[in-house]
């Protein structure tokens, strides 16, 4: 047990690495930086050699080799860089701009689970034969739906024709609910596509027969021997759609006015801001890698085969 | 003769749903069962017995439905009850033992809790009396420690102690009946013998009826009061016993006693084998393998194993699982390398070989699987599968090719017509016919068969037995047949080795081995074959009128 927690830990390290340097290659690729951005215009009315003192004080004339090391060791320590645009640090940015986001992540990332529980018991549970085909089509939909389409979709429904939730100075709760479930809609589609499936699969297993045998209730069978069979391909599925939440989050706070990572990222990308980019990529990859972290030390939890492999004889 | 029967099953048809239109797989049975009474469903696949026996607990695939006839339970006709209402009876009136014990029992749940689940279910006492109930259940199937036994997930047993959990399971609202479907053929044959007994003493005991389900007229002849046998989901034929089997008046079970595979029909000798050289000779092959957990621990898979089979026969490797006949072969074909030993084929060292040599080496010595619906890829179509291995040697012009195919496909039975079937159109006998053809299409001097026809139906495996017969007159080919089951053995072997726990235990020819096995573990198996009952066996091979084609 004690091997596979520091196995996965340690791949979850490289693959934090790897990101790191990869975005850090990338950004150092793109033409142009941002200090040429900020100061090169003619409006600045600065000199070639002003500039170089600028780009010098930043490190930027360094070689690259020089200025990854810097980085990784800046990181290290918790020091993410200044942002050339703002002038601030980056961490300072961050501290603004990321529990916000965290929030409506975390929030949606649950929204999801939840619709996706509902959608495929429900798909199970109810009797009607046509009512079953619509609850399990509802999924295929909600994926071919673009979030920013929906984002405005839901505001022009529950907004402006009911009136239920206020878009002019709404209160913390209400300023959430219609994000959240813009962000958790097309994330619960795939999720509950899966879990549905799984729970036919694994419906038709043997095992649910010998239950059933025992004069178990079909929703007896469905709580107790299913439910916990089923959702583990389900768990893998949920680590890797959170990627998607976070690129969702960024077009969902665009559409709904929110501030967040979401606006600095886009704010950064047209000012090649590399410091605050690469803080960005890097903390992303964090929460991916924490996230698919904890799904995988859930597996065994979830399922004693892989708890106990290493008592078992090849 | 006015008892009530426990269950009276009336002229029952079942349809199953597919697409649009219905397609009725029984049709008109009616068999009854008395209490205490065994009655046995004998069928091959696609008879019907398997959906019939879920009929009658009420739980018949989704897409199933009985079209017409009853089921009566003690005279209650429970044909058209509700789910629900069936709910109350499964498991206290009716119960079930399944099929295949591995994929029964689900894999993230206790033993303790999935046997006390039942008790549950029924509201039979307290959870401190059920944790002794199955406390003292796990005790009664023979699983103890009773209290570890508990707390243990399936992973951690055998394939038998599962079928005990299960048998636990069944008996433990001492129900009227058990339906048993199939309930040890996923199992090695001494541990069938002990889940049989198992199951006879608490049935015993309790004075439970069984309705067993099962393809082996063997187990049926030596566990059943009555026989009913199906075909196609039509009965052809039911009575006690003693009776049918004395004088079986359909031809169909006729077809089926002169399939059954017993002890009572060797090969015939041949004379002039013994002069031929030896085309396999394996000495003291060994094979370990590392166990996780130790750096120093290894598992003996196979231990000092040797033996040589001459051009031209059939020798049989034996044992149950777990015995190491799979690492043994898989030495034998080159997909691993040995421990230790050496394996000649044609006087070539495959231990020696590896890379490119090792790899047109494997043209002469070729495998057939056991499962035949695994080892066809599903989209391919019989001819490209059959042509795939010449693909992979020296090359060779299309139109050879395509003839080669062609005649390996009408030595082994089927006509051209199949050529651009895919396998899912095709039976599970002719799945076999087609993995056999691939295999030969190399023209390998070495067959390695492993379970080869143990997936077949009796009827079909006594075809596929005939064909590989044939084959080996015709082409002079090497047999390495692979099975658990002896009776099979017998049928086509000349020479045996019977591996036990990775050693080989006894071996020679096939005569000495059955006649006057050395251990008693050879003695264990040989014991264990059900149908000893079978009254075939006391009658010359020739006599039995064989009517099928």
């Amino acid at each position: 047990m004690a091997s596979y927690l520091l196995g996965r830990v340690g791949q979850a390290l490289v693959v934090l690495a790897l990101t790191f340097t990869a975005a850090f290659l990338l950004l150092q690729v793109l033409p142009g930086d941002a200090i040429m951005i900020k100061f090169m215009s003619p409006d600045m009315g600065l000199t070639a050699d002003q500039i170089a003192e600028i780009r010098a004080s930043y490190g930027a004339d360094r070689p690259l080799w020089e200025r990854y090391f810097t980085t990784v060791g800046n990181f290290l320590t918790g020091n993410f860089g200044i942002s050339i645009q703002a002038g601030v640090p980056v961490s300072q940015q961050l501290a603004t701009n990321l529990p916000p986001t965290l929030l409506l992540a975390s929030l949606a990332f649950v929204a999801a689970l939840i619709l996706t529980i509902i959608l495929a018991t429900a798909s199970n549970m109810v009797g009607m034969e046509w009512l079953r085909a619509g609850l399990q089509s509802l999924p295929s939909l909600f994926i071919s739906v673009p979030v920013f389409w929906l984002g405005i979709m839901l505001i022009q429904i529950f907004s402006f024709q009911l009136g239920l939730v206020s878009v002019i100075s709404p209160g913390p709760v209400e300023r959430l609910v219609l994000p959240v479930l813009t962000l958790a809609i097309p994330i619960s589609a795939p999720l509950a596509q899966i879990l549905m499936r799984n729970i036919d699969q694994v419906l038709a297993q043997p095992f649910v027969a010998v239950a059933r045998a025992k004069g178990a209730s079909r929703s007896w069978v469905l709580w107790r021997h299913v439910a916990r069979n089923a959702i583990m391909p389900t768990l893998t599925i949920a680590g890797v759609l959170f990627g998607e939440l976070l690129a969702g989050a960024v077009v969902t706070e665009a559409v709904f006015g929110l501030s967040g990572l979401g606006g600095l990222t886009y704010q950064a990308v047209g000012n090649h801001d590399t410091a605050v980019l690469q803080a960005i990529v890097v903390i992303s990859a964090l929460a991916f890698v924490t996230i698919n972290l904890i799904v995988d030390l859930l597996y065994p939890v979830l399922d004693p085969r892989l708890g106990s492999r290493s008592g078992a004889p090849a | 003769m006015t008892v009530t029967p426990l269950l009276q099953v009336n002229d029952l048809a079942i349809a199953y749903k597919t697409g649009d239109h219905e397609q009725r797989v029984v049709h008109g049975v009616s068999f009854s069962v008395a209490p205490g009474e065994v009655v046995a469903l004998v069928g091959e696949s696609g008879s019907g017995k398997t959906t019939t026996a879920q009929a009658t607990l009420g739980l018949l695939a989704g897409n199933g439905r009985v079209e017409s006839g009853t089921i009566q339970l003690n005279g209650t006709d429970i044909t058209r009850w509700s789910q629900k209402r069936l709910d109350s009876i499964r498991g206290a009136v009716v119960s079930l033992i399944p099929q295949d014990p591995g994929s029964s029992l689900n894999p993230v749940r206790t033993i303790g809790s999935q046997l006390a689940e039942v008790l549950q279910i029924h509201k039979r006492g307290d959870r401190k009396a059920i944790q002794t109930r199955v406390t003292e259940l796990l005790e009664r199937v023979g699983l103890t420690p009773a209290e570890m036994r508990a707390r243990q997930y399936p992973h951690e047993l055998s394939g038998g102690m599962k079928q005990r959990v299960l048998i636990a399971i069944a008996v433990a609202l001492n129900p009227a009946l058990i339906v048993a479907d199939e309930p040890t053929s996923a199992l090695d044959v001494t541990v069938q013998r002990r889940i049989l007994d198992l199951i006879d003493e608490l049935r015993r005991e309790s004075g439970t009826a069984v309705l067993l389900v099962t393809h082996d007229l063997g187990v049926a002849a030596d566990r059943a009061d009555r026989l009913v046998v199906l075909q196609n989901g039509r009965i052809q034929e039911q009575g006690p016993v003693k009776d049918m089997l004395a004088a079986p008046r359909s031809a169909y079970t006729r077809r089926l006693l002169a399939d059954a595979p017993s002890l009572g029909k060797p090969r015939p000798a041949r004379p002039g084998i013994e002069t031929q050289d030896f085309a396999i000779e394996v000495t003291g092959l060994t094979h370990d393998f590392p166990v996780s957990g130790g750096e120093t621990r290894s598992f003996r898979a196979v231990d000092d194993l040797s033996f040589k089979v001459r051009r031209g026969t059939t020798h049989a490797i034996v044992g149950e699982s777990g015995s190491g006949k799979t690492t043994a072969i898989r030495s034998v074909v080159g997909f691993i390398k040995p421990t230790g030993g050496r394996i000649l084929i044609d006087g070539v060292d495959l231990t020696t070989l590896k890379g490119e040599k090792l790899r047109q080496f494997r043209k002469h010595i070729q495998l057939v699987y056991q499962n035949p619906f695994g080892s066809l890829d599903p989209r391919q179509t019989i001819a490209r599968i059959v042509e795939e291995p010449l693909l992979n040697f020296e090359p060779i012009p299309a139109a050879d090719r395509a003839r080669k195919v062609r005649d390996m496909l009408a030595r082994v039975g089927l006509s051209e017509s199949f050529l651009e079937r895919q396998p899912r159109a095709l039976s599970g006998g002719q799945r076999q016919r087609v993995a056999i053809a691939r295999a030969l299409v190399l023209d390998p001097r070495v067959l390695v068969l492993d379970e080869a026809v143990s997936a077949l139906d009796v009827t079909v495996q006594a075809q596929i037995l005939s064909l590989l017969d044939e084959l080996q007159k015709t082409l002079g080919l090497t047999y390495l047949f692979v099975s658990h089951d002896l009776a099979v053995v017998r049928q086509i072997s000349d020479t045996v080795s019977v591996m036990h726990k990775g050693r080989q235990v006894d071996g020679g020819p096939i005569e000495t081995v059955f006649g006057r096995p050395d251990s008693a573990y050879t003695r264990e198996l040989i014991d264990a074959i059900p149908g000893r009952g079978l009254p075939v066996l006391a009658v010359p091979p020739e006599l039995p009128p064989r009517l099928s084609p």
